[in-house]
């Protein structure tokens, strides 16, 4: 009896171990097969990929892709979040069919931007948000240049209330704030202050501290916790990004090693259509790119389409 | 039912000699092998960290000395520079701080439990603390960010509690249970013999206690204090949520400060593989590796130490 236990045990590890490996096998199998037989057959999508990248990214992403399995249930998409630096590696290295990024894989170290095919999903506005008390609602971007660089110290020299600023930054490598600092503040470096990666927290930050300012995406001023600032006048609006009078925005990229083939490429033609670019982006509070009056590139040069 | 229970007995029992021999041999196999696994894996980390921590400074010419003693970290600045002090400091200082607090509350927990109220003091107390193990870290740090951080504001100038305070205050209480549980265990193991001994000389409860049973259990007492410190050093969520991440040198622990795991946890999903900041953050995962290692040489010397 014993005897047969031990063997039981060592037969369900063997067991176990050749599952964990052929799951293994076949998933990746199975992609070069699905990809074959979908060139035969155009209407039908089926396969499996994965997508990994810009935790800001997916929810649009994730959203989309569970309308397009809705549609095609022979499909199986993933959708994972690990930020924009482990997408734009894991799609390099062909770990992932899609690898999601906040920013120009030419931005980031480490990455042949030559390799990957860019496909700019959407845009995404950011707005310098404060606290509702500070009692400011517009200044100029001179103004925000000196509050991030700690050379305002306190509102009331902007005629708000006597409250000290309080900054609530993002890490180095956030693709928001990269953004932030290209665009608001010209290059220069903030200053220092709290540190958060996630924009829910930073939310929370901005609405409960007296005195803070950040940074956030469109689709977090969706309430009145936090007041987002005007810039020279501009508001933070879509119809401004859209038109190219407000500059803080960026693209949401997806990238693929090469042209998209299969799954992949059925997918990102969906991200593009009318249904993914009219309903879901603009749900998710993103600005769809068809309606961008102006354009970027890597360098960061806007220009009129 | 005895059926079974009747041919496991019979099997055990009238089993053939090249039976016990094959399954001794295969016993043997089977626990040499998990060993050997275990030794495999904690090498091959040992190892890959090594390999990945070394490379800022071996292939993106990141200067060790810079790395170690600079104060300015500006990954991202056109001149970067890569000084990780700052964070180096942060992660001692909380856990320090953190070990400051626990240590004297965990060990007085441990004697109220073992000599002052043995009987009721321990059924109380023991569910406390496992069910301060049984907390997971995220949650300690949600209520740090709810309660503590806006409660420490409050005494601020100006803006919000994030501080050196929170992150200690927060680590403390996660690490107590450790350092408790494994005060008590070295004072529960103390022989009696000693307590009797030292009543019989005419010592009070407190006097046994402090002149007698404390000194012997020392170098116990001290591992359980250094195996909490090591959980602390380690801790990044918690902390991150509480401490403000800056790269400043603190000045008073009213100050924000930012930890070596709370960098990061930060920035590692927003670097690509290979890039100078992703590799510097492995060298940071080195430095943590080597202290812990710091703190196993301590605990070995300790328990070397002991008396009892």
């Amino acid at each position: 009896m014993k005897k047969n236990k031990l063997w039981l045990l060592t037969f369900l590890t063997i067991a176990l171990l050749a599952f964990v490996t052929a799951c293994g096998n076949s998933s990746s199998s199975g992609d070069s097969k699905d990809s074959k037989g979908n060139a035969s057959n155009k209407d039908e999508a089926s396969g499996s990929i994965t997508i990994s990248g810009s935790s800001a990214m997916q929810p649009l992403v994730l959203a989309a892709a569970e309308k397009f399995m809705d549609k095609h249930p022979k499909a199986d998409i993933q959708v994972q979040a690990g930020g924009s630096g482990t997408g734009l590696s894991q799609v390099s290295e062909g770990s992932v069919q899609i690898g999601n990024s906040d920013v120009f894989a030419e931005e980031k170290d480490g990455i042949d931007a030559k390799a990957l095919k860019d496909h700019k999903v959407a845009v995404v506005g950011m707005a310098a948000a404060v606290n509702p008390e500070v009692g400011v609602k517009d200044i100029t971007k001179d103004e925000l240049k000196k509050i991030f660089t700690g050379k305002i110290k306190n509102w009331k020299e902007l005629g708000g209330k006597d409250q000290k600023i309080t900054l609530v930054n993002r890490p180095d490598s956030s693709g928001t704030r990269a953004t932030f600092v290209k665009y608001a503040l010209d290059g220069a470096t903030p200053a220092e202050g709290i540190t958060e990666d996630s924009s829910n927290t930073v939310k929370k930050l901005i609405a409960e501290t007296p005195g803070a300012i950040g940074y956030l995406a469109f689709s977090y001023l969706t309430d009145d916790k936090i007041t987002p600032l005007s810039i020279d006048g501009v508001k933070p609006e879509e119809s401004n990004v859209e038109s190219g009078k407000y500059t803080i925005w960026a693209y949401e990229h997806s990238y693929t090693k090469g042209e998209p083939e299969g799954l992949a490429k059925q997918f990102l033609d969906y991200l593009m259509s009318d249904e993914v670019q009219k309903e879901i982006v603009k749900d998710q509070g993103y600005i769809s790119v068809s309606n961008m009056k102006v354009e970027r590139d890597a360098a960061g040069k806007q220009s009129d389409k | 039912m005895k059926q079974i229970e009747h041919t496991e007995a019979s099997d055990r029992l009238i089993s053939s000699k090249k039976n016990r021999q094959m399954d001794e041999v295969r016993g043997g196999i089977l626990v040499r092998f998990c060993a050997f696994l275990m030794i495999a894996v904690s090498i091959a980390i040992t190892i890959f960290l090594g390999i990945k921590g070394l490379q800022s400074f071996i292939v993106n010419g990141v200067s060790p000395i810079e790395f170690l003693t600079s104060i300015n970290w500006n990954p991202t600045a056109e001149n970067p520079e890569y000084g990780a002090l700052p964070f180096i400091f942060g992660s001692i200082a909380v856990t320090l701080l953190s070990a400051l607090i626990a240590a004297p509350l965990g060990i007085a927990g441990a004697i109220f439990m073992t000599e002052i109220a043995p009987a009721w003091g321990r059924k109380i107390l023991q569910p406390v603390i496992e069910l301060l193990v049984g907390i997971p870290s995220v949650v300690y740090g949600f209520i740090g960010l709810t309660v503590l951080v806006p409660f420490i504001g409050q005494f601020k100038s100006s803006g919000s509690g994030h501080s050196l305070l929170a992150g200690t205050i927060v680590l403390s209480i996660m690490i107590l249970p450790t350092v408790t549980s494994i005060a008590t265990d070295a004072m529960a193991s103390l022989p009696k013999s000693l307590r009797e001994g030292s009543y019989a000389l005419g010592a009070t409860r407190w006097q046994t206690i402090r002149r007698v049973l404390v000194p012997a259990a020392f170098p116990t007492l001290m591992t359980a204090v250094v195996l909490g410190m090591a959980r602390a050093f380690g801790e990044a969520l918690a902390v991150q949520m509480v401490i403000g991440n800056t790269r400043n040198l603190p000045e008073s622990i009213m100050d924000t400060a930012g930890t070596l795991t709370t960098i990061i946890t930060l920035n590692m999903g927003h670097t690509t593989y290979g890039s100078v900041e992703n590799n510097t953050l492995w060298s940071m995962g080195l430095v943590l590796l080597v202290v812990s290692f710091m703190f196993i040489l301590i605990i070995r010397y300790l328990s070397s130490r002991r008396k009892i």
